[in-house]
């Protein structure tokens, strides 16, 4: 039995939400990972700050993708959803006490006067924010492993403490520093903190190195435990792969060459990982749970299905237009928090003076762009090596 | 299979605690995600309107509260998220396609809700004054739609409806009847209207201690007539409502109004009890009203009112005692907000001032407590007056329970989370208030200052606002 079409599409704009969620929310996790590991109070003020400021009035709307997620798999595929919250209900209770800790952390951290405290907060937000990732990723490692039973009988640790599964929680956690230092290099340059730009910049070029690594071992891994999404990820989804490969070497070349491009850096981060998502995705497919649980078995009737597909044209017109706002009026930097009463009595002085546009650093060095250009062909011969079909097992 | 089902419940306690505890906090919060941004609204836009600096202050320290409520509430909704799953994945597994759709239309409204919060709240330095007042309206909006929506899944549990279930599976669904099952109606009304009692309530509860300290001036008067003016207005609406509501479910839930009410015998003349504890088939300690159930069910002590001898005893819900005694405080504490209400109403209406008498203030103060308790008091009889039931009369608590054998260890760690969450939604506000006062005790005293020659006001991105302009409404309730 093949799958229906309304199942299709709703798994694809399950795939399209989940991107999303990997994308901001990931950044924002990944942040708090930097904000963890910024150093001592003093030395980690400045990129702290940037953290702070930079996540804080969007964190939220970041995290409702989490929220679509759950509902869209309730709603269209719930035997999938039981099966998975039954099973993994370890990592899952984990993860969502990490979520729980950041928002204590973000409530308590703006109030909190005493320096002790002060510390004691970000440390409680910033470890919340390794947890969360990396125990979404053992869960994510169990679904593509096949591991998670379809009828669970109670937890299942084996699911989720296979090699594979565990390798996948740590690329999630160094995959969200990766794209959230890319990010706040821009978030830096728009501030004009040429420290904090270069700061990030090399944080991000060892988060990218690290990311691909991990990928590295996860592939290798999974062509052991999932032979099927293996075979898959190396056939049909091999394109899309390739493509977030191709667009991670980019940032890092755009890192390199200084080339700080607004939109052109955070597309491609963007590509990279939202490619890598679809891939997975594209390589389940037709399972929910590979080989296991099959998608026409799995979802819910039609007529579900298509109220989600009208919610989710819903949402597109009615979020979309809000998000957009949100980011505009974000990046024109219009929102900022004010701490204290002065604070909000100076915005009345506010000079409407945003200082002018510097000349933006220019040029990169012809040779520097030369060598990108070669290097980035020669990694996407590489990859193309690596994964043609001769090479497959 | 009675028996077996009343075993395997007691399986099922952790997992209704966690649900209960996790459910009882967040509701709080939703209540001021709902109607804290109204109240903001209304004081900002006194404050812009008429050039009043002390609207304007509260307004932008409400929304610096609102920042960490919303926070805290958006944290807690997840658990709710989370919890559907990680505790009840047979309901999930079984109905996800069904109780599914109102969850995903809520999404959209929480979404809204959540950016324009992000705009709200981090507009006030550099957006116009106007541009930041409607950066708040579709949080007002989506707030309502958002209860509309979570508010409908939960009424479907009593009201199942919209689907056909063949060999224990669902096979189709109606998505529009799942949403506006036959409870929605009026377990929406009623939670609206709940959630702007508590918030307002609430709030002019904070600022009554203020008043009864001594601080009369503007800054504490209107800090306490925006939000009491808004509660005491949806007070007299909610008590119509629940007089409905309780008809309602005398036809729709017999079982749990008889639990309400304590009938345990299908009658004609039926009592109505106030207070008392029910002990081996007993009422202890209660008064009863002849015939007056009846009369309020059908509006005849002819009306037969059916008891919780109709179904066999383990389809009956446990802890009737709890429940009536639930229904009654509910009762009784909307009573007592509603006349609180018409006491300040009465005064306005005939003095054209605020009522600030200690023997007003006193108990205006508890008014907020008083909005949660009967709040909670009323989820304890929607929640544990369907029981057995997790989907009235279609599932049992304990076959949607999960299997997993943590929910003890995560009942104890969700216990102590929210110990600390409390601690921080009651604790930050209180530190932030604290803290006002030392920085500016000269700004809240400063009354009837309009926006005033400060050169602060005369940049182009506040521009002066209109001064007093004469009353445009009856929208400010205290104009000296």
């Amino acid at each position: 039995m093949s799958p229906s079409s309304e199942a299709i599409a709703v798994a694809v704009i399950l795939f399209v939400v989940i991107a999303a969620y990997a994308l901001f929310g990931g950044a924002d996790f990944g942040g708090g990972i930097w904000d963890l590991l910024a150093g001592s109070t003093g030395r980690g003020e400045a990129p702290r700050a940037l953290i702070d400021e930079s996540i804080t009035p969007v964190w939220e709307a970041n995290h409702v993708w989490l929220i679509f997620i759950l509902v869209l798999l309730w709603t269209a595929f719930p035997p999938a959803f039981a099966a998975i919250m039954t099973a993994l209900f370890v990592p899952l209770s984990l993860s969502l006490l990490g979520i729980v800790l950041r928002g204590v952390g973000f409530a308590f951290r703006h109030t909190a006067q005493q320096l002790r405290l002060r510390q004691f907060t970000g440390a409680v937000f910033a470890a919340a924010s390794l947890i969360t990732p990396f125990f979404m990723g053992t869960v994510v490692g169990a679904v593509v492993t096949g591991q998670v039973p379809v009828h669970p009988a109670g937890n299942v640790l084996a699911a989720w403490t296979s090699p594979t599964a565990i390798l996948t929680g740590f690329l999630f956690v160094v995959a969200c520093a990766y794209v959230s230092a890319v990010f706040l290099v821009l978030e830096a340059r728009q501030r004009r903190h040429q420290d904090l730009v270069r700061y990030f910049s090399l944080r991000a070029a060892a988060a990218g190195v690290v990311t691909g690594v991990l990928a590295g071992g996860t592939f290798a891994e999974l062509s052991v435990s999932s032979p099927y999404v293996f075979g898959r990820l190396t056939g049909i989804a091999l394109p899309l792969v390739a493509i977030s490969i191709a667009a991670g070497v980019a940032v890092l070349g755009m890192l390199w060459l200084r080339w700080y491009h607004a939109v052109g850096l955070r597309v491609m981060a963007a590509i990279a990982v939202a490619t890598v998502v679809w891939g997975w995705g594209l390589a389940q497919y037709p399972y929910l749970f590979p080989t296991s649980l099959p998608l026409a078995a799995g979802s819910a009737p039609t007529a579900s299905l298509v109220a989600l597909f009208v919610v989710a044209a819903l949402a597109v017109l009615l979020v979309a237009p809000g998000f957009a706002l949100l980011y505009y009026l974000q990046q024109r930097r219009l929102l900022t928090a004010a701490d204290t009463d002065t604070d909000l009595r100076l915005a009345a002085q506010w000079e409407q003076a945003l200082p002018g546009q510097p000349t933006a650093a220019r040029a990169p060095a012809e040779t520097r762009m030369a060598t990108a250009l070669v290097l980035a062909m020669l990694a996407i011969r590489a990859i193309k090596n690596v994964f043609s079909p001769t090479h497959r097992p | 299979m009675g028996a077996v089902a009343h075993v395997l419940a007691v399986d099922a306690v952790p997992a209704r605690s966690q649900m209960g505890s996790s459910l009882g906090f967040h509701i709080i919060l939703a209540c001021f995600g709902i109607a804290f941004a109204a109240v903001t609204l209304i004081a900002e836009w006194i404050g812009i309107r008429r050039g009043d600096a002390a609207a304007l202050l509260l307004a932008r320290r409400w929304s610096k509260v609102m920042a960490v409520l919303v926070a805290v509430g958006a944290v807690s909704g997840t658990v709710l998220s989370y919890e559907m799953g990680l505790l009840w994945p047979g309901l999930m597994g079984r109905f996800g396609a069904a109780i599914g759709f109102p969850f995903s239309v809520e999404g959209i409204f929480f979404f809204l809700e959540a950016i324009f919060v992000g705009v709200y709240l981090y507009g006030w330095r550099r957006l116009s004054p106007w541009a930041h007042w409607w950066s708040g309206v579709p949080i007002v909006v989506a707030g309502v739609l958002g209860a509309l929506s979570v508010v409908a899944a939960n009424s479907w549990m009593n009201s199942p409806a919209g689907y056909t279930l063949r060999h224990g599976k669902i096979t189709s669904v109606d998505p529009v009847s799942v949403f506006f099952n036959a409870s929605t109606p009026y377990e929406t009304a009623h939670m609206v209207l709940a959630a702007y009692m508590v918030t307002g309530f609430v709030v002019a509860g904070v600022y009554a201690v203020g008043l009864l300290r001594g601080r009369r001036d503007r800054y504490h008067r209107l800090g306490f007539a925006v939000p009491f003016t808004l509660a005491g207005i949806a007070a007299p609406l909610q008590v119509m409502m629940g007089d409905i509501i309780a008809r309602f479910i005398a036809h729709n839930q017999p079982v749990k109004f008889a639990a309400m009410e304590y009938v345990s015998t299908t009658t004609r003349n039926a009592a109505e009890w106030v207070g008392g504890i029910l002990l081996n088939g007993h009422v202890y300690f209660g008064a009863a009203i002849p015939a007056f159930d009846s009369i309020l069910v059908g509006f005849s002590p002819h009306t037969r009112v059916i008891g919780w001898d109709s179904v066999p005893a383990a389809q009956r819900p446990p802890l009737v005692t709890l429940i009536h005694l639930s229904f009654d405080l509910m009762v009784g504490l909307g009573l007592f907000l509603f006349a609180l209400a018409a006491w300040q109403g009465w005064w306005w209406w005939f003095h054209r001032r605020l009522l600030v008498t200690a023997w007003f203030l006193v108990p205006a103060a508890l008014g907020g407590v008083a909005a949660v308790a009967a709040m909670e008091a009323g989820w304890v009889v929607t929640e544990v007056g369907r029981q057995p039931w997790i989907v009235y009369r279609v599932m049992l608590v304990s076959d949607a329970v999960t299997p997993s054998r943590g929910v003890p260890v995560t009942l104890g760690v969700i216990l102590a989370l929210y110990a600390i969450l409390t601690v921080v939604s009651i604790g930050v506000p209180m530190i932030m208030s604290r803290r006002w006062r030392q920085e500016s005790p000269a700004e809240e005293e400063a009354d009837q200052v309009p926006y005033g020659p400060s050169p602060a006001r005369a940049s182009p991105a506040r521009p002066p606002v209109r001064p007093a302009v004469p009353r445009a409404s009856s929208g400010g309730p205290d104009t000296p």
